[in-house]
Protein backbone atom coordinates (compact mmCIF):
# COMPACT_ATOMS: atom_id res chain seq x y z
CA UNK A 1 0.00 0.00 0.00
CA UNK A 2 2.67 2.49 0.94
CA UNK A 3 4.28 4.23 -2.38
CA UNK A 4 7.76 3.68 -3.07
CA UNK A 5 9.50 6.84 -2.49
CA UNK A 6 12.66 5.63 -3.43
CA UNK A 7 16.06 8.38 -2.40
CA UNK A 8 12.91 10.85 -1.82
CA UNK A 9 11.02 9.10 1.10
CA UNK A 10 13.21 11.59 4.13
CA UNK A 11 12.24 14.50 1.74
CA UNK A 12 8.24 13.38 1.30
CA UNK A 13 7.77 12.02 4.59
CA UNK A 14 8.95 14.67 5.94
CA UNK A 15 6.83 17.02 3.81
CA UNK A 16 3.77 15.39 4.68
CA UNK A 17 4.45 15.41 8.77
CA UNK A 18 5.01 18.16 8.97
CA UNK A 19 2.16 19.76 6.94
CA UNK A 20 -0.15 18.07 8.77
CA UNK A 21 1.67 18.82 12.33
CA UNK A 22 1.42 22.07 11.58
CA UNK A 23 -2.48 21.46 10.44
CA UNK A 24 -3.28 19.63 14.12
CA UNK A 25 -1.86 23.10 15.91
CA UNK A 26 -3.56 25.46 14.50
CA UNK A 27 -6.48 23.51 14.32
CA UNK A 28 -6.28 22.47 17.98
CA UNK A 29 -5.58 26.13 19.27
CA UNK A 30 -8.42 27.03 17.18
CA UNK A 31 -11.04 24.50 18.92
CA UNK A 32 -9.32 24.89 22.27
CA UNK A 33 -9.49 29.12 21.83
CA UNK A 34 -13.12 28.91 20.85
CA UNK A 35 -14.23 26.87 23.93
CA UNK A 36 -12.49 29.09 26.28
CA UNK A 37 -14.46 32.06 24.97
CA UNK A 38 -17.30 30.48 24.56
CA UNK A 39 -17.43 29.71 28.35
CA UNK A 40 -16.39 32.73 29.79
CA UNK A 41 -19.11 34.32 27.63
CA UNK A 42 -21.78 31.96 28.89
CA UNK A 43 -20.31 32.99 32.60
CA UNK A 44 -20.74 36.39 32.17
CA UNK A 45 -23.60 36.48 30.76
CA UNK A 46 -25.18 34.31 33.29
CA UNK A 47 -23.52 36.73 35.53
CA UNK A 48 -25.46 39.87 34.00
CA UNK A 49 -28.87 37.50 34.03
CA UNK A 50 -28.65 37.33 30.46
CA UNK A 51 -29.62 34.07 27.66
CA UNK B 1 -29.94 42.04 0.83
CA UNK B 2 -26.57 43.58 0.48
CA UNK B 3 -22.96 41.89 1.30
CA UNK B 4 -22.68 44.76 4.36
CA UNK B 5 -26.08 43.17 6.13
CA UNK B 6 -23.11 40.27 6.82
CA UNK B 7 -20.82 43.56 8.42
CA UNK B 8 -23.73 43.42 11.85
CA UNK B 9 -22.13 40.32 13.86
CA UNK B 10 -25.32 38.81 14.93
CA UNK B 11 -26.22 38.26 10.90
CA UNK B 12 -22.42 37.12 10.75
CA UNK B 13 -23.13 34.18 13.49
CA UNK B 14 -26.46 33.03 12.14
CA UNK B 15 -25.27 32.65 8.73
CA UNK B 16 -21.61 31.44 9.00
CA UNK B 17 -23.47 28.77 12.16
CA UNK B 18 -25.90 27.68 8.98
CA UNK B 19 -23.23 27.26 6.65
CA UNK B 20 -20.38 26.04 8.66
CA UNK B 21 -21.23 22.36 8.80
CA UNK B 22 -21.04 22.14 4.94
CA UNK B 23 -17.98 23.86 4.65
CA UNK B 24 -16.05 21.34 6.95
CA UNK B 25 -17.73 18.55 5.48
CA UNK B 26 -16.18 19.67 1.79
CA UNK B 27 -12.75 20.25 3.65
CA UNK B 28 -12.86 17.02 5.00
CA UNK B 29 -14.07 15.50 2.02
CA UNK B 30 -11.38 17.55 -0.73
CA UNK B 31 -8.32 17.50 1.59
CA UNK B 32 -8.82 13.62 2.24
CA UNK B 33 -9.41 12.51 -0.89
CA UNK B 34 -6.78 14.80 -2.60
CA UNK B 35 -4.05 14.27 -0.32
CA UNK B 36 -4.42 10.53 -0.26
CA UNK B 37 -4.76 10.61 -4.39
CA UNK B 38 -1.26 13.01 -4.08
CA UNK B 39 0.50 10.43 -1.90
CA UNK B 40 -0.73 6.87 -2.97
CA UNK B 41 -1.62 6.92 -6.27
CA UNK B 42 -0.07 9.48 -8.54
CA UNK B 43 2.91 8.70 -10.15
CA UNK B 44 6.80 9.69 -10.17
CA UNK B 45 7.90 12.14 -12.16
CA UNK B 46 9.99 11.53 -15.32
CA UNK B 47 12.67 14.00 -13.97
CA UNK B 48 11.97 14.13 -10.04
CA UNK B 49 11.07 10.92 -8.94
CA UNK B 50 8.76 10.35 -6.01
CA UNK B 51 9.92 13.59 -4.67
CA UNK B 52 6.58 15.43 -7.07
CA UNK B 53 4.46 14.41 -4.78
CA UNK B 54 5.86 17.23 -2.28
CA UNK B 55 3.87 19.98 -4.83
CA UNK B 56 0.59 18.59 -3.91
CA UNK B 57 1.53 20.33 -0.66
CA UNK B 58 3.72 22.94 -1.58
CA UNK B 59 1.83 24.79 -4.19
CA UNK B 60 -1.23 25.10 -2.18
CA UNK B 61 0.51 26.42 0.98
CA UNK B 62 2.35 29.27 -1.44
CA UNK B 63 -1.26 30.29 -2.75
CA UNK B 64 -2.69 30.05 0.15
CA UNK B 65 -0.35 32.34 1.87
CA UNK B 66 -0.40 35.21 -0.65
CA UNK B 67 -4.67 34.61 -0.80
CA UNK B 68 -4.54 34.91 3.02
CA UNK B 69 -2.65 38.30 2.88
CA UNK B 70 -4.94 39.33 -0.13
CA UNK B 71 -7.93 38.80 1.86
CA UNK B 72 -6.82 40.51 5.41
CA UNK B 73 -5.82 43.44 2.83
CA UNK B 74 -9.67 43.48 1.68
CA UNK B 75 -10.87 43.29 5.04
CA UNK B 76 -8.72 45.11 6.62
CA UNK B 77 -9.60 48.12 4.04
CA UNK B 78 -12.95 47.54 4.44
CA UNK B 79 -12.41 48.57 7.95
CA UNK B 80 -10.13 51.83 7.34
CA UNK B 81 -12.86 52.80 5.07
CA UNK B 82 -15.92 51.75 6.25
CA UNK B 83 -15.45 50.70 10.00
CA UNK B 84 -17.00 47.76 9.69
CA UNK B 85 -15.65 45.41 13.21
CA UNK B 86 -16.45 42.03 11.75
CA UNK B 87 -14.24 42.88 8.93
CA UNK B 88 -11.35 43.99 11.04
CA UNK B 89 -11.77 40.58 13.44
CA UNK B 90 -11.79 38.89 9.91
CA UNK B 91 -8.26 40.35 9.05
CA UNK B 92 -7.40 39.25 12.76
CA UNK B 93 -8.60 35.54 12.63
CA UNK B 94 -6.92 34.87 9.03
CA UNK B 95 -3.50 36.07 10.08
CA UNK B 96 -2.26 32.57 11.99
CA UNK B 97 -3.48 30.41 9.41
CA UNK B 98 -1.86 32.45 6.56
CA UNK B 99 1.66 32.48 8.55
CA UNK B 100 0.93 28.14 9.53
CA UNK B 101 0.18 28.31 5.45
CA UNK B 102 3.37 30.22 4.70
CA UNK B 103 5.61 28.36 7.20
CA UNK B 104 3.80 24.83 5.21
CA UNK B 105 5.39 26.54 1.88
CA UNK B 106 8.98 27.60 3.77
CA UNK B 107 9.63 24.09 4.90
CA UNK B 108 8.23 21.60 2.19
CA UNK B 109 10.04 23.94 -0.58
CA UNK B 110 13.19 23.42 1.33
CA UNK B 111 13.04 19.79 1.50
CA UNK B 112 12.12 19.80 -2.28
CA UNK B 113 14.82 22.32 -2.85
CA UNK B 114 17.36 20.14 -1.20
CA UNK B 115 17.29 17.09 -3.54
CA UNK B 116 16.06 18.96 -7.05
CA UNK B 117 17.85 22.22 -6.67
CA UNK B 118 21.17 21.09 -4.61
CA UNK B 119 20.09 23.23 -1.33
CA UNK B 120 17.29 23.88 0.88
CA UNK B 121 17.62 27.58 0.93
CA UNK B 122 18.60 30.19 -2.03
CA UNK B 123 18.59 34.24 -1.48
CA UNK B 124 16.25 33.90 -4.83
CA UNK B 125 13.58 36.90 -5.29
CA UNK B 126 10.75 34.67 -4.87
CA UNK B 127 12.28 32.87 -1.56
CA UNK B 128 13.44 35.94 -0.30
CA UNK B 129 10.21 37.80 -0.46
CA UNK B 130 8.22 34.92 1.01
CA UNK B 131 10.55 35.00 4.30
CA UNK B 132 9.25 38.61 4.22
CA UNK B 133 6.09 37.84 3.71
CA UNK B 134 6.13 35.11 6.95
CA UNK B 135 7.97 37.99 8.76
CA UNK B 136 4.96 40.62 8.06
CA UNK B 137 2.54 37.90 9.63
CA UNK B 138 4.72 37.65 12.61
CA UNK B 139 4.50 41.28 12.96
CA UNK B 140 0.74 41.42 12.28
CA UNK B 141 -0.01 38.66 14.98
CA UNK B 142 2.32 41.01 17.19
CA UNK B 143 0.87 44.30 16.83
CA UNK B 144 -2.67 42.93 17.55
CA UNK B 145 -1.50 41.59 20.58
CA UNK B 146 0.28 44.28 22.01
CA UNK B 147 -2.35 47.31 21.31
CA UNK B 148 -4.88 47.21 23.88
CA UNK B 149 -7.37 49.27 22.53
CA UNK B 150 -9.12 47.17 19.42
CA UNK B 151 -10.34 49.69 17.48
CA UNK B 152 -6.18 51.32 17.70
CA UNK B 153 -4.94 47.90 16.61
CA UNK B 154 -7.48 47.16 14.00
CA UNK B 155 -6.15 50.60 12.48
CA UNK B 156 -2.17 50.13 12.85
CA UNK B 157 -2.68 46.57 11.66
CA UNK B 158 -4.71 47.63 8.70
CA UNK B 159 -1.30 50.11 7.96
CA UNK B 160 1.02 47.58 8.47
CA UNK B 161 -1.14 45.01 6.17
CA UNK B 162 -1.33 47.61 3.09
CA UNK B 163 2.31 47.50 3.59
CA UNK B 164 3.21 43.91 3.53
CA UNK B 165 1.04 43.37 0.79
CA UNK B 166 3.65 44.79 -1.45
CA UNK B 167 6.04 41.65 -0.37
CA UNK B 168 2.95 39.71 -1.21
CA UNK B 169 2.83 40.78 -4.56
CA UNK B 170 6.23 40.45 -4.88
CA UNK B 171 6.32 36.85 -3.38
CA UNK B 172 3.80 35.57 -6.61
CA UNK B 173 5.09 37.67 -9.23
CA UNK B 174 9.27 37.71 -8.49
CA UNK B 175 9.57 35.32 -10.83
CA UNK B 176 8.24 37.24 -13.49
CA UNK B 177 9.67 40.58 -12.26
CA UNK B 178 13.44 39.01 -12.32
CA UNK B 179 14.93 36.64 -14.75
CA UNK B 180 17.15 34.84 -12.18
CA UNK B 181 16.62 32.89 -9.09
CA UNK B 182 16.59 29.09 -8.81
CA UNK B 183 12.62 29.42 -8.26
CA UNK B 184 10.32 28.41 -11.31
CA UNK B 185 7.51 30.36 -13.06
CA UNK B 186 4.10 28.57 -12.21
CA UNK B 187 3.08 25.79 -14.06
CA UNK B 188 -0.66 25.56 -13.64
CA UNK B 189 -1.60 29.00 -14.63
CA UNK B 190 -0.09 27.81 -17.70
CA UNK B 191 -2.57 24.82 -18.95
CA UNK B 192 -3.78 24.82 -22.45
CA UNK B 193 -0.32 26.14 -23.66
CA UNK B 194 2.06 24.47 -25.03
CA UNK B 195 3.96 22.32 -22.54
CA UNK B 196 0.96 21.52 -19.81
CA UNK B 197 0.90 20.00 -16.54
CA UNK B 198 0.10 16.51 -16.95
CA UNK B 199 -3.88 15.08 -16.04
CA UNK B 200 -2.15 12.72 -13.44
CA UNK B 201 -0.39 15.47 -11.27
CA UNK B 202 -3.03 18.44 -12.26
CA UNK B 203 -6.62 16.73 -11.00
CA UNK B 204 -4.95 15.95 -7.54
CA UNK B 205 -3.53 19.18 -7.58
CA UNK B 206 -6.86 20.84 -8.48
CA UNK B 207 -8.40 18.87 -5.96
CA UNK B 208 -5.86 19.71 -2.74
CA UNK B 209 -5.42 23.39 -3.90
CA UNK B 210 -9.76 22.82 -3.58
CA UNK B 211 -8.98 21.93 0.45
CA UNK B 212 -6.14 23.97 1.26
CA UNK B 213 -9.00 27.03 0.32
CA UNK B 214 -11.67 25.32 1.78
CA UNK B 215 -9.64 24.71 5.22
CA UNK B 216 -8.60 28.72 4.78
CA UNK B 217 -12.71 29.58 4.83
CA UNK B 218 -13.53 27.29 7.61
CA UNK B 219 -10.88 28.08 9.90
CA UNK B 220 -11.31 32.27 9.20
CA UNK B 221 -15.21 31.33 9.90
CA UNK B 222 -14.15 29.52 13.46
CA UNK B 223 -12.14 32.07 14.13
CA UNK B 224 -14.01 35.01 13.39
CA UNK B 225 -16.40 33.79 15.36
CA UNK B 226 -14.24 33.31 18.04
CA UNK B 227 -13.06 37.04 17.87
CA UNK B 228 -16.86 38.29 17.72
CA UNK B 229 -17.39 35.81 20.92
CA UNK B 230 -14.58 37.78 22.54
CA UNK B 231 -15.07 41.45 21.83
CA UNK B 232 -19.17 40.49 23.39
CA UNK B 233 -17.32 39.51 26.32
CA UNK B 234 -15.14 42.30 27.13
CA UNK B 235 -18.01 44.56 26.37
CA UNK B 236 -20.00 42.88 29.36
CA UNK B 237 -17.11 42.79 31.05
CA UNK B 238 -16.36 46.39 30.77
CA UNK B 239 -20.27 46.99 31.74
CA UNK B 240 -19.70 45.07 35.02
CA UNK B 241 -16.36 47.05 35.67
CA UNK B 242 -18.56 50.28 35.33
CA UNK B 243 -21.86 49.46 37.65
Amino acid sequence: MMPDLGKYAFEVGWSYVVTFALFAILIGLTLWRQARVKRLLAEVEARQGEV
Amino acid sequence: MTIWEYANPKKFMQTSARILPWIIGATVLSLGVGVIWAFFFTPDDFRQGASVKIMFLHVPAAMMAVNAWGMMLVTSLIWIIRRHHVSALAAKAAAPIGLTFTLIALITGALWGQPIWGTAWEWDPRLTSFLILGLFYLGYIALWEAVDDPDTAADLTGVLCIVGSVFAVLSRYAVKFWGQGLHQDSTIMKVGEKDPISPAFYVPLLICIAGFVLLFITLVLLRTRTEIRMRRTQALMARERVA
